[in-house]
C-alpha cells in the first residue's frame, strides 16, 4: 500500500517529454538491476554452501566440485568431534539466550518505563560493548580470567556470550517498548490487577514480539560467535571453533551439511515468527476500534 | 513516604542484574586488561605490574603497519558496502511493495550461515581454478596463472560481504521512514530527480548511513578471520596480531596494549560520527519517556 504511494510521484514525472522519459526509465531499470545484482551477491555464497554439501570431494578440502553425493547428508556427524562441538554450541546458545533475554528485557523495561537520574550514562554504558571490536571484548575477558587463574571452558564461554548478547537484547526490546501505551497497564490496575498480574496479562503479551525478536537475534549471534569464544574457550570446542581448526587441516563436506542444517533451521524459525506475528496482527485488526 | 521511596528505587533495582553483569564481565575485565597492559617481563620470568607505558609506544611503532592496514581495509570495505547496500536498501524500501519482508529476509539470510563458513564459501568461489578466476583470466583482468585468493582484493571482498547486512538494515530502516509527501513536495517544486535525491532523500537517510557505516567499520577493523582465510601474512590486520600475541605467543602485555589502542581509536571514530549524526540517532534512544 505504502509502496503504491511511493511510486506515484515517479509516474507523474514520467508524463513529461519522450527522450527524458526514456532516460528516466533506463535509470529506473538500471537501479532495479543493480539492486538485483546486490541481492545475488548476498545469496551466492549460501547457494555455494548448499551445493557443496552434496559434493564428494577428492582430497582434504571441499573447494572443487567433483561429483554429486548424498554421503555427507546421510552421515552428518561422521567426522570425529563434530557432533560434540555442535552440541556444545547449541547448549551455550540456548542458555545464553535465556539469560541474556531475561536480563536484557528487565533492563530495557527499566530504561523506557521509568524516569530516573543517570539514564543517559546508562544508555551509553549499554552501547559501548556494541562499539567495541569483538577481539577487544574477548581479550579483556581473557585478561580477567587469566588474572584469576580461572579454568577456561564451557563456563567462561557462557559468561562471555551472555555479556555480548545483553546489549543487543536491551536495544532490540527497547526499540519495541518505545511507543508503548502505558494507559493499558493503568487500566488493568484500575480494574484490580496486581502488579504481577498486570505484567503477565498486559505488559508481557504486548512486548512479546520484541522479546522474541531479541531472543532470536541472541541465539543467532551466540551459535555463530567465533572471536570471543576462541579467546575464552580453553580446550572446549564449539562448532565455529571446530571449523576454524578444520580450515587449516581438512574441510569435510559434513561441515557444509551442518551449516546448511543450521541455515534451514534458522530460516524456518524466522518464517514461523513472521507468520505468527502476521496472524496476531490480523487478529488484532478484527477487534472493534476503541 | 516509604512507597514513594520504593518507587524511586524500583528502576535502579530493575537495572541492577543487567548492568551488574555488564559491569563484572565488561567493565571490570577492561580494568584487568589495563593492568595487564602495563606489566613488564617475559613469558619465562612472568609478567609483573610496573607502569610499563613503553608497551604502548612499542606496540604502536612495531605494528603501525597492521594498524594502518586495518583501517584502510575496513574503510574500503565500508565504502563498498555503502555503494552496494544503499541502492538495494532504497529499492527495497521504495519499490519492494509486498515483497519487502521477503527481500529483507534475503538480506539477513547470510547471517544464518556460520560466519566462518561464509568465509570458506568465498574461499571456494575464488579458488584458483574456480569459475570466477577462470572468467577473469579469460577476460584478461587476472593474468594467466594469477590468483584472486590470498590477495588484498580477496580480503577486502570478504570483509565487504561479511558485514554488508549490517550496512543494509539501518539504511533500510531510515529510508523506509521517509515521508513520501516530502518527496512529492520536492517534485511539485520542479526538483529534478537528482535534486530530490540529493537534497531530500539522502539527508533524511543520514542516520541510517551513519549507523550502517559504524556497524560495518567497527567489526571490519577488528576482524582477523578474513585476513587469515582469504589472505596471507602480508594482509594481516591488527586483529591477527592481537589474537596471535594472546593465544600463540602468550605476550599478554603487548596484546592488551594493542587492544586498548584499537578500542581508543574506535571510540574516537564513534564519537566523531556521533557529533555528525547526533547521539540520539546513534544510541537509538529517541522517543523515550522523559
Amino acid at each position: 500500500m505504502e509502496a503504491g504511494t511511493a511510486a506515484a510521484p515517479v509516474r507523474t514525472r514520467d508524463e513529461t517529454r519522450g527522450p527524458i522519459r526514456l532516460g528516466r526509465r533506463l535509470i529506473d531499470v538500471g537501479l532495479n538491476v543493480y539492486a538485483g545484482l546486490a541481492l545475488i551477491y548476498l545469496l551466492v555464497p549460501i547457494a555455494v554452501i548448499l551445493v557443496f554439501s552434496f559434493n564428494d570431494p577428492r582430497g582434504r578440502f571441499n573447494f572443487i566440485w567433483q561429483e554429486f553425493s548424498f554421503d555427507a547428508w546421510k552421515d552428518p556427524f561422521g567426522v570425529p568431534g563434530i557432533g560434540d562441538a555442535l552440541w556444545n554450541s547449541i547448549q551455550i546458545a540456548v542458555l545464553s539466550t535465556l539469560a541474556a533475554t531475561i536480563l536484557g528485557t528487565i533492563t530495557a523495561l527499566a530504561l523506557v518505563r521509568y524516569e530516573f537520574h543517570g539514564r543517559a550514562p546508562v544508555n551509553f554504558f549499554i552501547f559501548i560493548p556494541l562499539a567495541t571490536p569483538e577481539i577487544v571484548l574477548g581479550a579483556a575477558l581473557l585478561s580477567m580470567f587469566l588474572n584469576f587463574g580461572a579454568a577456561l571452558g564451557f563456563g567462561t564461554i557462557l559468561i562471555a556470550h551472555i555479556m555480548f548478547n545483553l546489549s543487543f537484547v536491551v536495544i532490540t526490546v527497547r526499540s519495541r517498548l518505545i511507543g508503548f501505551d502505558r494507559s493499558l497497564e493503568e487500566a488493568a490496575q484500575d480494574l484490580g490487577a496486581s502488579p504481577l498480574q498486570t505484567f503477565r496479562l498486559v505488559t508481557l503479551p504486548l512486548i512479546l514480539p520484541g522479546v522474541v525478536a531479541a531472543a532470536l537475534l541472541a541465539f543467532a549471534l551466540s551459535i555463530d560467535d567465533f572471536v570471543i569464544t576462541y579467546l575464552n574457550a580453553g580446550a572446549t570446542i564449539t562448532f565455529p571453533l571446530f571449523i576454524w581448526g578444520a580450515a587449516r587441516v581438512a574441510i569435510p563436506p559434513q561441515i557444509y551439511v551442518i551449516a546448511s542444517m543450521i541455515f534451514l533451521f534458522t530460516l524456518a524459525m524466522m518464517l514461523l515468527t513472521v507468520w505468527q506475528q502476521r496472524r496476531a496482527e490480523r487478529m488484532a485488526a478484527v477487534r472493534p476500534e476503541p | 513516604m516509604s512507597t514513594r521511596l520504593r518507587k524511586a528505587g524500583l528502576p535502579y533495582l530493575l537495572l541492577l542484574p543487567g548492568l551488574g553483569w555488564l559491569a563484572i564481565f565488561f567493565a571490570v575485565p577492561l580494568c584487568y586488561m589495563a593492568f595487564e597492559s602495563l606489566k613488564a617481563g617475559t613469558l619465562e620470568t612472568g609478567y609483573l605490574f610496573d607502569w610499563n607505558f613503553s608497551n604502548y609506544t612499542n606496540a604502536i611503532s612495531d605494528f603501525s603497519e597492521q594498524f594502518v592496514r586495518s583501517f584502510e581495509y575496513a574503510g574500503l570495505a565500508t565504502l563498498f558496502a555503502l555503494l552496494i547496500g544503499y541502492p538495494l536498501a532504497y529499492v527495497i524500501a521504495f519499490r519492494g511493495g509486498r515483497w519487502r519482508n521477503a527481500l529483507l529476509l534475503a538480506v539477513i539470510a547470510p547471517f544464518f550461515i556460520t560466519y566462518l563458513i561464509r568465509t570458506l564459501s568465498w574461499e571456494t568461489i575464488l579458488s584458483d581454478d574456480g569459475l570466477v578466476v577462470d572468467t577473469l583470466r579469460t577476460l584478461g583482468i587476472v593474468s594467466e596463472g594469477g590468483r584472486v585468493l590470498d590477495t588484498t582484493a580477496s580480503v577486502i571482498a570478504g570483509l565487504t560481504y561479511n558485514f554488508l547486512p549490517f550496512m543494509i538494515l539501518p539504511l533500510y530502516a531510515s529510508i523506509e521512514r521517509i515521508d513520501h509527501r516530502l518527496l512529492e513536495a520536492g517534485y511539485d517544486l520542479y526538483g529534478r530527480r537528482r535534486d530530490v535525491f540529493l537534497r531530500v532523500t539522502l539527508p533524511l537517510s543520514m542516520p541510517g548511513v551513519v549507523a550502517g557505516t559504524l556497524l560495518t567499520f567497527i567489526p571490519a577493523a577488528g576482524d582477523f578471520i578474513n585476513a587469515e582465510l582469504l589472505g596471507t601474512p602480508n594482509q594481516y590486520m591488527i586483529g591477527n596480531v592481537i589474537q596471535s600475541r594472546f593465544l600463540e605467543l602468550n605476550d599478554y602485555p603487548t596484546a592488551a596494549a594493542l587492544s586498548f589502542i584499537l578500542m581508543g581509536i574506535m571510540l574516537i571514530v564513534v564519537l566523531v560520527w556521533a557529533r555528525v549524526a547526533g547521539t540520539e540517532a546513534l544510541l537509538g534512544t529517541e522517543g523515550e519517556a522523559r
